[in-house]
């Protein structure tokens, strides 16, 4: 009987996997093709991009730099043999550069609001990093350099330059030595930014300033004698007083003897992205406080504080932030004392801040709701006062659920600044374009300032958005 | 031996108001009031004193006089002989419509979106995110504007439509053709085929509206065949539950829903009235400004996406065990999406939407970027500019916006709290 078994004594080479599962093959077939359905899309969606670029990347490519007007754009175009697609005239960017970032600002004094915007990041490092030496250091020595190049870029005269320079390379030094005192300079940031773009004598900016000063003194001396709320209020009297008694005639004097002073510029002059990150920033900063008190109200045990705060926050929220504009501009009128006349764009800030805290307050309403009611007890228990435990316990928490919503208000905010148009101030997106249409060199371009204003926001943004991202992962502690 | 029960007896003292917990807040609240009354007083003062100023009362009179000014877009009869409270009504009417058509195009739009972005094709799910992202980080001022320019200044001339005989003869083509052969986009408007009746049943003047009863008849006739098929389907559900065996009734409702309406419509002679080139522009049609349309477009394609968000969102918050149960349970994914996931996710994204439709709402007012007159163009606009009663028109205005957000709110939050998950 013969043997038929038959028995293998060597191991055979593993076989490589059918073309079908591996490689670029599988990948196509479980992400494009998986179905009919999927492939329809798959191929719709690639006739979509493809006429997408066949439209748009020959006028993009094609795109003139160089040129004085519409008509030379159109000329050099037609000139290199592209007139049947046309192409992009981004000359009219480069030409109006200036006046799509600083609208009418003098241009001899272009330097200050650069060296405001420069600043505004040494004051926003202390937020982001705070007491981290090699960011802080970092961040202010990079800004510094970019200022420097920036404002030689914008011609700057040699004293400007030295003196930004000489401040940033001090600021970077403070960052490098002692990280933390760099919060004083965001808390002094607002004021030399608003002398920097407005002008005027710094003795009036300084008065102010001092009545701010007066109030915390005076807070911080009687805090531990009589509690917060009364201290702040005291506070508040004793600053009030100093501005509306004392500070005219003081300013007034040392105005006269060191007369230090920026030519002023009037706020009509105030445009393009400048405004836009004027008012912007602003907003921002100042919703964000007064939103957390406005959400603390809501949350409030006191039946009186809970329904005024209800009742501000619903209403702004249920008006459009257009008619809130428009009553900046024709009911403030009304409700001021009479013949007070302030500047528009001050009005807009203020109406602007308004609405936007009642959003950010229901936003930090969420945070609040979402934290449990243990964390509340908690912190009763360990006999925490009630500004105390906010400040310890539940803010941090609150806060940090609530940033994803915080900054898509912020982003908000930032994108209906372009809004401000309609209540005839010049934002870069209507304002600006509106100067360069009616410039003849310029008369008939529609896409390109478009494009460019667009393009500018996505960037601003688009970043914040990644940002928030960037924040939560960091800050997310929860074991999951 | 000493008991704690006996706590020692307070007497009141004025201390008190400002150290005890149990006090302080009656003495916050009575110092807020203070306040509060002392803005009001100020307020109310600065208020007169300006009014005295510049001479003027707060008086209401003015929106039953003469407008003496035209509106484009009137879904009331409006002349510039109206009265300027006509015209209020005619701009909330117009505020409404486009409303209504943006949160309506956003919504079908966002859904699709928002699916698509969660497609397994890696392709579709990158161009949706892009398309996201694009939309949503560009002030959508500049898409309003943007998409007005496209219309008003790409679009073709109406002569441009023009075929000739000539033209026939030669074999040549118009510049310029319509939109499936029916629907005309120029530079000057979008002419779209109306619906017309041979025969139709009038109108009756409500209220110096007057309503065609055509419509409202036709209407009745829809809402009915609805009901009717709500009454087969509960029905069919009834007999199912009964017997287990569920009856066919696809074309009982096709029959219910479309037959009655259709029986009726033919009945009264109805056809399509296409636009027409003739003389200068398309005549017949109904035509719409292009403000009206880039508005709709353009508020369509901005929430469009936040409302796909919310509803990624929301399928991404149903966790996949729901999914697996139901597999497991031998549900098609088709009627796993419709019986498990969807009903568990609406919970999710009804919110945001509903903030969503108080934002578009609140958008239209942009139309004034290209003088779409709504109630902001006329009320708080030519109004306003006409009567120079700021006070009054301003406060009217805001008035009605906060009613309307309210209402809008309200109605959502009824329909939330019907698709709530029902706790105990």
């Amino acid at each position: 009987m013969a043997d038929i078994s038959f028995v293998r004594h060597q191991m055979l080479d593993p076989q490589a996997p059918p073309t079908s599962q591996s490689g670029v093959v599988k990948w196509l077939r479980e992400n494009l093709f998986s179905g009919p359905l999927n492939s329809v899309l798959t191929i719709l969606a690639l006739i979509s991009i493809y006429s997408l670029i066949k439209g748009a990347m020959p006028w993009l490519l094609n795109g003139v730099w160089n040129a004085n007007s519409l008509t030379e754009c159109r000329q050099i175009i037609a000139d290199s043999g592209a007139a049947e697609v046309g192409g992009a005239c981004w000359a009219m960017v480069r030409v109006r550069w200036n006046q799509f970032i600083y609208g009418l600002y003098p241009v001899a004094e272009y330097w200050r609001p650069t060296t405001a915007f420069a600043l505004m990041f040494v004051a926003l490092a202390p937020v982001l990093y705070y007491g981290l030496q090699r960011a802080n250091a970092l961040m202010a020595g990079i800004v510094g350099v970019l200022l420097v190049l920036a404002l030689w870029g914008l011609g700057t005269d040699g004293y400007h330059i030295a003196l930004s320079a000489a401040v940033m390379a001090g600021l970077t030094a403070l960052a490098w030595v002692a990280p933390k005192k760099l919060v004083w300079v965001t808390l002094a940031f607002p004021a030399v930014a608003y002398w920097l773009l407005w002008g005027g004598s710094v003795w009036g900016t300084v008065g102010a300033v001092a009545g701010f000063g007066l109030f915390a003194l005076v807070w911080s001396l009687t805090q531990r004698h009589v509690g917060v709320v009364v201290a702040a209020a005291i506070g508040l009297i004793a600053a009030v007083l100093w501005w509306s008694l004392v500070q005219s005639h003081i300013t007034g004097v040392l105005a006269q003897w060191f007369p230090i002073e920026l030519r002023y510029v009037r706020s009509d002059d105030f445009g393009g992205f400048l405004l836009a990150f004027v008012i912007g920033i602003t907003a921002i900063s100042a919703s964000l406080p007064i939103g957390i008190l406005l959400a603390l109200g809501r949350q409030s045990n006191m039946l009186l504080v809970k329904t005024l705060s209800v009742s501000f926050i619903e209403f702004f929220r249920g008006v459009p932030l257009i008619t809130v504009l428009f009553s900046a501009n024709f009911m403030l009128l009304y409700f001021l004392p009479p013949r007070t006349n302030f500047d528009l764009i001050l009005r807009v800030i203020i109406v602007v801040i308004i609405f936007a805290s009642a959003y950010i307050a229901e936003v930090v309403r969420g945070g609040l709701a979402a934290l449990p009611r243990g964390q509340y007890e908690a912190a009763d228990a360990l006999g925490l006062d009630y500004w105390q435990a906010q400040r310890l316990i539940i803010m941090p928490q609150a806060l940090k659920i609530s940033i994803p919503g915080i900054v898509s208000s912020f982003i908000g905010l930032f994108k209906d600044t372009t809004l401000v148009a309609l209540v005839g101030l010049m934002d870069p997106l209507q304002g600006v374009r509106k100067i360069v249409l009616s410039d003849t060199a310029w008369r008939g371009i529609y896409w390109e300032p478009f494009i460019f204003v667009g393009v500018i926001f996505f960037v601003v943004c688009f970043s914040m958005s990644r940002y928030s991202m960037y924040l939560e992962r960091k800050l997310k502690t929860d074991h999951r | 031996m000493t008991l704690a029960i006996d706590a020692p007896k307070d007497h009141f003292r004025l201390s008190m108001l400002v150290y005890d917990t149990r006090y302080r807040s009656y003495t916050i609240q009575f110092i807020v009031l203070l306040l509060f009354f002392a803005f009001l007083v100020w307020l109310t003062n600065n208020t007169i004193a300006n009014l005295a100023m510049r001479d003027k009362d707060i008086n209401f009179d003015f929106l039953f006089n003469r407008a003496g000014y035209d509106i484009d877009q009137q879904l009331i009869p409006y002349t510039n002989d109206s009265t300027h409270g006509r015209a209020l009504f005619v701009g909330l009417l117009n505020t409404l419509v486009v409303a209504f058509f943006g949160c309506l195009f956003a919504t079908i739009l966002g859904v699709f979106v928002g699916i698509l972005r969660l497609s397994k094709n890696w392709l579709v799910a990158r161009l949706m995110t892009v398309y996201i992202e694009v939309f949503r980080n560009v002030p959508l001022l500049l898409w309003i504007i943007l998409t007005f320019v496209v219309f008003s200044e790409t679009r073709p001339q109406p002569k441009d439509f023009r075929v000739t005989d000539e033209m026939i003869a030669a074999g040549q083509e118009p510049a310029a053709n319509m939109l499936f052969g029916v629907i005309a986009v120029t530079n000057r408007g979008s002419s779209f085929p109306a619906p017309l009746v041979d025969r139709p049943l009038g109108t009756v003047t409500i209220a110096t509206v007057p309503v065609n009863l055509t419509v409202v008849a036709t209407l009745a006739i829809l809402l009915a065949s609805i009901w009717g098929n709500i009454v087969l389907r509960r029905r069919a559900k009834a007999v199912q539950e009964a017997t287990g065996d569920r009856p066919v009734t696809w074309w009982k409702s096709l029959l219910i829903l479309f037959a009655p309406v259709i029986l009726f419509l033919a009945a009264l002679g109805f056809h399509w009235d296409y636009p027409a080139l003739k003389g200068f522009n398309f005549q017949g049609g109904i035509t719409v400004a292009h403000s009206f349309t880039a508005l709709v477009v353009a508020l369509t394609l901005y929430s469009a996406t936040y409302i796909a968000e919310a509803v990624r969102a929301g399928i991404m918050a149903i966790s996949r065990g729901q999914s697996e149960a139901s597999f497991a349970l031998g549900l098609r994914p088709g009627r796993t999406m419709s019986l498990i996931v969807l009903p568990q996710a609406l919970r999710v994204i009804i919110p945001p939407l509903i903030s969503q439709y108080l934002n578009i709402t609140k958008n239209t007012t942009l139309g004034m970027a290209i003088s779409y007159l709504d109630l902001k163009g006329t009320l708080g606009g030519i109004t306003l500019n006409q009567t120079g009663r700021e006070l009054e028109c301003m406060l009217l205005m805001m008035l009605i916006y906060l009613c309307l957000s309210l209402m809008i709110s309200a109605a959502m939050n009824v329909f939330n709290a019907a698709v709530k998950l029902k706790e105990r």
